[in-house]
């Protein structure tokens, strides 16, 4: 503390002499340094910039190349198209209904069990702690869950098979469970004393109070299962039972033809054209909502972070 | 010991065995007293085994049932057969997978494409979490930060789908390439560029997401070290050397390890999207390798021992990485 007295005068001495010292040095790197970080984000957006002018433009455009930053040929028959396909819709609405229940599901699992494992004093807590995150290591690799699930649990062709695996995030899990670990203690034997009892406590105190990072481990579990597609590769045969990822993967692979949802008879409309628009499509939410909700997600991770 | 100092409330119940008569204020911590067994627990603490046996009910059925059902690797399973395979047969689908050249192709595959990744793909984010953390310019470093996290949320589809267009015969990068005078090439039939391009759209993905657990270990570094390196007249790059690596280094670690473990799985429903029959040679990983032989070609067993020496490797690869960093550097998961 004796050195306290005399710290700040030094500082600023060698601030001075520092600033002078290498100023050259450091505003060369201060340019190089906006300049690149400006590069690379520019070099981030180009793909979305390119893919809403390729959905805006015309064949002749695309085919010839010229399609750049900007729509060449001005053209909106390929969104029409794809707005009045059936298929489409159906998909679409499939990935929202599948995104809401798993989310449910996800969020009523994954809290309950972070609480639960919150308890300190709870026997048999080590035990469950480690049974999940085993998981993490570990598993029996994606040939037995394709056989288990869909065929021990005959979850073949129901969304059911998309949706319930994944409700439980270990990663989710253990984030939840050390915001609970550092819940004042005392606000919980305060409403025991008052005579609620484990549910109360969790209900009416808990939960109301954690509303930030529930908010923040929702919106993780929303995105995974909005952007998932693979689980309904797997599962799902049926097209009218598939999410819209699946509708786009069907697109870029081929095995959806661009006939199939075009118009047979408009020759403008070609399979980049058509993928190019769906993409913006199914892109599109995510866009809109990202920049809100983007410092939930960040504060999420830096919870995560929090050694557990 | 202040736990001790609360107990005797509890203890005098817990020990007579009169739990039900107390109401439940004790399953709170301090006051509970942990012991006379497995029946006391259950009753003292059974709405909170209650609230965790749908979780658990969860694990069982989705994560253990499944690494039950690798069993079938060691047994010959036929769809519309026994559940569990009909016959024992060991090691067989082991040794058939040892002498299948698209195993090993698969396999060099995985490992090239995983090494790869790690070597470019992990420093990345550090360098530009150390590029950001230079920035002093609040708005600009922000909007940098919100550009560059932005493809994290991409579903792998919109990616794939992305990239497969820049790359295509009209896409974006035969344009560009076509200004120096090059003739437009079908890139997605080029197996020495399938790598490249893996590595640069996982980059595009990744790389701004993968800064912000280091730009929170950046923000903890104590200022008064900058200031006493200045003293020792360290140069700008000798206080990143001695000062800012060193104090984001157990963030370094623990996310080393943990993509150590990830190794063997190398972003695969990216691998599946992309590839094709033309360029398999460079583009089949272990994981697309046995969806195709498994669960579209209908040969489970053989996948599944795949599969099962994949997890293996994975383990082993995250045991031995943690155990090494917590010898080598003395921090580590757990």
């Amino acid at each position: 503390m004796v050195t306290d007295h005399a710290t700040p005068d030094l500082s600023a001495v060698r601030n001075s002499l520092i600033s002078v010292k290498d100023t050259r040095g450091t505003k060369a790197f201060r340019w190089f340094n906006y300049g690149f970080l400006t590069l690379l984000s520019a070099a981030t957006l180009f793909p979305f910039i390119n893919l809403i002018a390729v959905a805006f433009s015309s064949e002749g455009a695309i085919r010839a190349r010229q399609v750049g930053l900007w729509p060449v040929g001005f053209n909106t028959t390929t969104f029409q198209s794809v707005l009045t396909n059936e298929l489409f819709w159906i998909n679409y609405r499939n990935t929202v209904v599948y995104t809401v229940l798993y989310t449910i599901i996800a969020m009523v699992l994954t809290t309950m069990f972070a609480y639960v494992l919150s308890r300190q004093d709870l026997p048999g807590r080590k035990f469950m702690t480690g049974m999940a995150v085993f998981t993490m290591f570990f598993s029996g690799g994606m040939v037995p869950h394709f056989v288990v699930v869909g065929t021990w649990f005959g979850l073949r062709n129901t969304m059911w098979a998309v949706i319930l695996p994944g409700a439980l995030s270990v990663f989710n899990l253990l984030v939840m469970k050390s915001f609970f670990e550092n819940f004042p203690k005392e606000l919980e034997e305060a409403a025991a004393i008052d005579g609620l009892n484990t549910f109360g406590v969790f209900a009416r105190i808990v939960l109301p109070l954690s509303k930030a990072v529930l908010a923040t481990m929702t919106l993780f579990y929303a995105v995974a299962m909005w952007n998932s597609w693979f689980s309904s590769m797997m599962f799902l045969s049926d097209r009218n039972l598939q999410p819209v990822t699946m509708f786009l993967r069907n697109l870029i692979a081929g095995s959806l033809a661009p006939t199939e949802v075009g118009d047979q008879a408009d020759s403008a409309q070609i399979g980049s054209n058509i993928q190019a628009v769906t993409m913006l499509l199914t892109v599109l939410p995510i866009m809109f909502v990202y920049p809100f909700v983007q410092k939930f997600f960040v504060s999420g991770v830096m919870l995560g972070s929090v050694k557990g | 010991m202040a736990q001790e100092t609360l107990a005797p409330a509890g203890a005098v119940v817990a020990g007579g065995g009169e739990l039900t008569s107390s109401g439940e204020p004790r399953f709170l911590g301090p006051t509970t007293v942990r012991k006379r067994g497995f029946r006391a627990a259950i009753r003292r603490n059974w709405q909170l085994y209650t609230m965790g046996a749908l979780p658990i009910a969860h694990l069982i059925l989705f994560a253990y049932v499944p690494m039950f059902g690798a069993i079938i690797a060691f047994r010959r399973f036929r769809p519309g057969g026994s559940l569990i395979g009909d016959e024992w047969v060991g090691l067989h689908f082991f040794r058939l997978a040892f002498s299948t050249p698209d195993f090993w192709s698969a396999f060099w595959n995985t490992a090239i494409l995983g090494g790869l990744w790690f070597i470019i793909g992990f420093p990345l984010p550090i360098i530009l979490a150390l590029l950001l953390n230079e920035v002093r310019a609040r708005k600009f470093k922000r909007t940098v930060q919100t550009i560059t996290y932005l493809p994290h949320f991409m579903s792998i589809v919109i990616v794939s789908g992305l990239v497969l267009q820049l790359v295509s015969m009209d896409g974006a990068v035969n344009q560009f390439l076509g200004l120096f005078g090059m003739e437009p090439v079908i890139w997605m039939q080029q197996p020495d560029a399938f790598r490249p391009i893996w590595i640069i759209s996982e980059a595009w993905q990744t790389v701004g997401w993968g800064t912000i657990l280091y730009l929170a270990a950046l923000t903890t570094i104590d200022e008064q070290l900058y200031e006493a390196a200045r003293i020792d007249g360290a140069s700008r790059w000798r206080q990143t050397w001695h000062v800012t690596l060193p104090g984001i280094r157990p963030t370094i670690v623990v996310l080393m390890v943990l993509n150590v473990g990830t190794f063997m799985g190398v972003g695969f429903e990216k691998v599946l999207l992309l590839q094709n029959p033309l360029i398999n040679s460079t583009a089949d990983v272990l994981s697309t390798y046995l969806f195709r032989i498994g669960i579209a070609g209908g040969q489970f067993s053989f996948a599944t021992a795949i599969g099962l020496m994949q997890s293996v490797i994975g383990l082993v690869l995250i045991v031995s990485a943690n155990f090494a960093s917590r010898k080598l550097v003395g921090s580590s998961l757990w």
